[in-house]
């Protein structure tokens, strides 16, 4: 058994490595990708950053900063294969590969030792074999948990490794400026300089409560475990970005038989706002509702819609819920509903047709703003009328 | 009963009228025709609760009386006659069929059975059938056909005066047509929501003859029905049908007021690359058009799939804008505004794009027919 089984692998600066992998002549020149003229930078390699040049800078900005830097087109198609590829190279060492985004993933190789090594010698072996197949760098971080795994192939950046070994992690951690933990941004980080916290063991050594004061019960009570080095120990599989997990869903078992329709709906209700919520956080919109009904016989059914364009709101998932439910008209009492989306598609290729008329901000951004407000207060702050004070069933 | 009809006019009536009879009917006697033959000469009559439709004919009357029968069987069966006159009379608990020397005897329903027809209102103007059915093709182009929104399958009929409008939505494009008729009574006003797939039928099954019958209610009492009436050569055609409940949405005020850009484009070029450049574009995904200076762009597809690209000539006033549409709706648009070059003017990217159709690309727009429709925001 190993201590250290997480392996956070990155790419290092994915598009423009995979942009010249074919002209080796600009390894060592800086190199910036992006239609040139008024687009913005998609990537830039090492020595463009140097250069201060980052991504999603203007392209004019960009070449004032670098103005050697070359400037060349993205290789969309070469990106994608090359990031099928690095997956499958992943896949080869464990099954437990989950892709975060098109060149990111964690691994678990807790069960490969035996055949390849510790996960020190796994993560040499993979960025050998990804240069060698691929022609393009990348960086892991050898951690117990996904959170510091993911810090630690960051500052392995570029071509590197590093491991944390258990009683590393905080003398790892605590030394860090905060903005290096998983999901602090620059108004988290603002947030919490004002409160004069600069580094992880800054955070580590506030009350929990001040940091939720700060920002908010769930997100506060979430940093602070965070800065004493909680994570998760374990790797759920995910092909890749573009093939999401396939369908989300929620049921629930009354706590007595029922044939009342306001329970029933507004159970359906719940479980539509619980998967819709689900939806937006793993970033995926579907297009088919389905309910599932089980009588006080046990006997089950599922009932479905296809609606006509893609959502992720627990509006059109409670319309088309509800729908199905009383299009169903049971006549038995109901042990158990379920409401679940399928044909889920990463919301990033799913363009959304507009609305007539639709109030501007409407339900996108109401069901958004409370996602927000769940992550700061719970998930009780913001709920539809018809589930406030209604007790779970 | 008995009686003697041309074979033509026969398959024609009975075509006609065995239209809406439903495919499963929920009682067994309303997949029956109903034949009666009186003074007017035959009378074939269907309804299935919500639609009703009666057409009349010329034909030589022996006995008067009434039968009903198999809608569907009978269409079968007149449809594939020879061209002979034909016969039918009542034979005990049949209906027999006599055609040169081709025999048919069939089942009959109980006529007692048969529910009361619903009676026309009483008629409330007229339009041209052609026109007519031209101007309710282009309404119905938007019209909504999923069920969870019931009141978006139909269409609404607006009448005041001699004027008549008729819109259709779907949340995501908008039609609207206005035409004027002849009101029987010179300040009648009425509005109804009609089923569009009924309206789209009738209106194109009436275009025989030279004018339609509008019939209907103006006030909202009641189950409101609407009525239309038709002759064609071989006789009378109506229908009435039941008008949808709901409150139509207020969708005029839809309709922007001013554009940022216009863009008048020949309609069939459009319609072409469209086509061409939408064949990559995968289901729910748009088109892109960037209109800039003299030209129209249209791109589809992604960097991971395939993509398509082609510039059209375009006749562009204002900003450059480029926007996305799905492509089905685009084209239903230029489809339905019926006109050599298509005026289109825009806002914003997010904000609806108004269709109209135009003579001729120096022309205005004929503003009888608008479209409006919603793009699909762009990713990135």
């Amino acid at each position: 058994m190993t201590d250290t089984p997480i392996l956070h692998i990155d790419m290092d600066a994915f598009f423009a490595s995979v942009s010249i992998r074919h002209r080796p002549e600009l390894r060592d020149v800086p190199v910036v990708v992006g239609a040139g003229g008024r687009g913005v930078v998609l990537s830039a390699t090492y020595p463009a950053r140097a250069c201060g040049v980052r991504s999603g800078m203007p392209m004019r900005r960009a070449l004032r900063l670098c103005p050697r830097a070359v400037v060349v087109s993205p290789d969309s198609l070469g990106v994608q294969s090359v990031s099928s590829a690095v997956m499958e190279t992943f896949r080869s060492v464990t099954p437990l590969v989950r892709a975060l985004s098109i060149d990111e993933a964690f691994l678990d190789v807790s069960g490969a030792a035996r055949r390849f090594g510790s996960p020190e010698q796994i993560g040499e072996q993979l960025r050998a074999r990804i240069a060698d197949e691929q022609g393009i760098t990348c960086s892991v971080g050898v951690a117990p948990i996904t959170t510091v795994a993911k810090i630690a192939s960051e500052l392995a950046k570029p071509d590197g490794l590093l491991v944390v070994r258990p009683d590393e992690v905080l003398g790892f951690l605590h030394p860090l400026p905060i903005e290096t933990l998983w999901g602090v941004g620059k108004k988290t980080a603002a947030r919490l300089h004002r409160l004069e916290l600069v580094t992880v063991a800054d955070l580590a050594h506030t009350p929990v409560s001040t940091l939720q004061h700060a920002l908010g019960p769930v997100a506060g009570a979430h940093l602070h475990r965070l800065a004493w080095g909680a994570g998760s120990h374990t790797v759920t599989p995910r092909a890749s970005i573009q093939e999401p997990e396939r369908t989300m869903g929620h049921q629930e078992t009354f706590g007595r038989d029922t044939d009342d329709p306001i329970l029933i709906r507004r159970e359906l209700l719940r479980l539509s706002t619980r998967v819709a919520a689900r939806m937006r956080r793993g970033g995926v919109v579907g297009r088919v509702v389905v309910i599932t009904v089980r009588f006080s016989d046990f006997r089950t059914i599922t009932r479905s819609r296809t609606l006509r364009e893609t959502t992720d709101l627990a509006a059109d998932i409670y319309a088309a819920a509800a729908e199905l439910f009383s299009v169903l008209r049971p006549r038995a009492r109901i042990r158990l509903v379920g409401v679940r989306v399928s044909g889920l598609v990463a919301a990033a290729r799913a363009p959304r047709q507009l609305v007539l008329g639709a109030r501007d901000p409407g339900w996108f951004e109401a069901e958004r703003a409370v996602d927000q407000a769940t992550l700061r207060f719970g998930s009780t702050v913001v709920r539809p009328a018809a589930l406030i004070g209604s007790r779970r069933p | 009963m008995k009686f003697r009809v041309e074979r033509d006019a026969l398959a024609d009536a009975v075509a006609w009228a065995a239209r809406s009879l439903p495919l499963r009917p929920s009682v067994p006697v309303l997949a029956g025709l109903l034949v009666e033959t009186g003074d007017a000469g035959l009378v074939l009559s269907g309804f299935d609760y919500e639609t009703s439709t009666r057409v009349t004919i010329p034909a030589e009357v022996v006995d008067e009386g009434r039968a009903l029968v198999s809608g569907r069987l009978l269409a079968d069966i007149s449809r594939s006659l020879p061209a002979k006159p034909v016969e039918m009379a009542t034979d005990g608990a049949k209906v027999s069929l006599t055609c040169g020397s081709a025999r048919f005897s069939l089942q009959t329903m109980p006529v007692e059975d048969y529910p009361a027809l619903p009676d026309m209102p009483t008629a409330s103007g007229t339009v041209r059938s052609d026109v007519f059915a031209a101007a309710v093709g282009q309404a119905v182009t938007a019209a909504g056909r999923d069920d969870m929104l019931p009141v978006l399958t139909g269409v609404r009929v607006e009448i005041d005066g001699s004027h008549l409008a008729l819109m259709a939505t779907d949340r995501y494009r908008l039609s609207l047509r206005e035409l004027e008729w002849s009101p029987s009574l010179g300040d009648f006003t009425a509005t109804a929501l009609v089923p569009a797939k009924v309206l789209a039928d009738t209106a194109k099954s009436l275009t025989a003859g030279g004018d339609v019958t509008i019939a209907l209610s103006s006030t909202g009492t009641g189950e409101g029905i609407i009525g239309f009436e038709g002759q064609t050569a071989g006789g009378t055609r109506s229908t009435t049908t039941r008008l949808l409940d709901g409150e139509f949405p207020k969708v005029r005020a839809l309709f922007p007021s001013e554009s940022a850009t216009v863009a008048r484009v020949d309609t069939p070029t459009l319609v072409e690359a469209v086509k061409r450049v939408a064949l990559v574009a995968e289901r729910n995904t748009p088109v892109r058009l960037s209109f800039s200076k003299g030209q129209v762009t249209l791109e589809a597809g992604s960097g991971d799939e395939a993509q398509a690209s082609e510039s059209v000539e375009a006749d562009v006033d204002g900003d450059d804008i480029a926007i996305g549409f799905n492509p089905g709706y685009l084209l239903d648009g230029l489809g339905a505004i019926d006109a050599p070059v298509a005026h289109l003017a825009f806002t914003q990217a997010t904000r609806p794009a108004a269709l109209a159709g135009a003579g001729d690309l120096g022309a205005e727009p004929t503003l009888d027919f608008r479209y409006l429709l919603m793009p699909v925001r762009l990713q990135g």
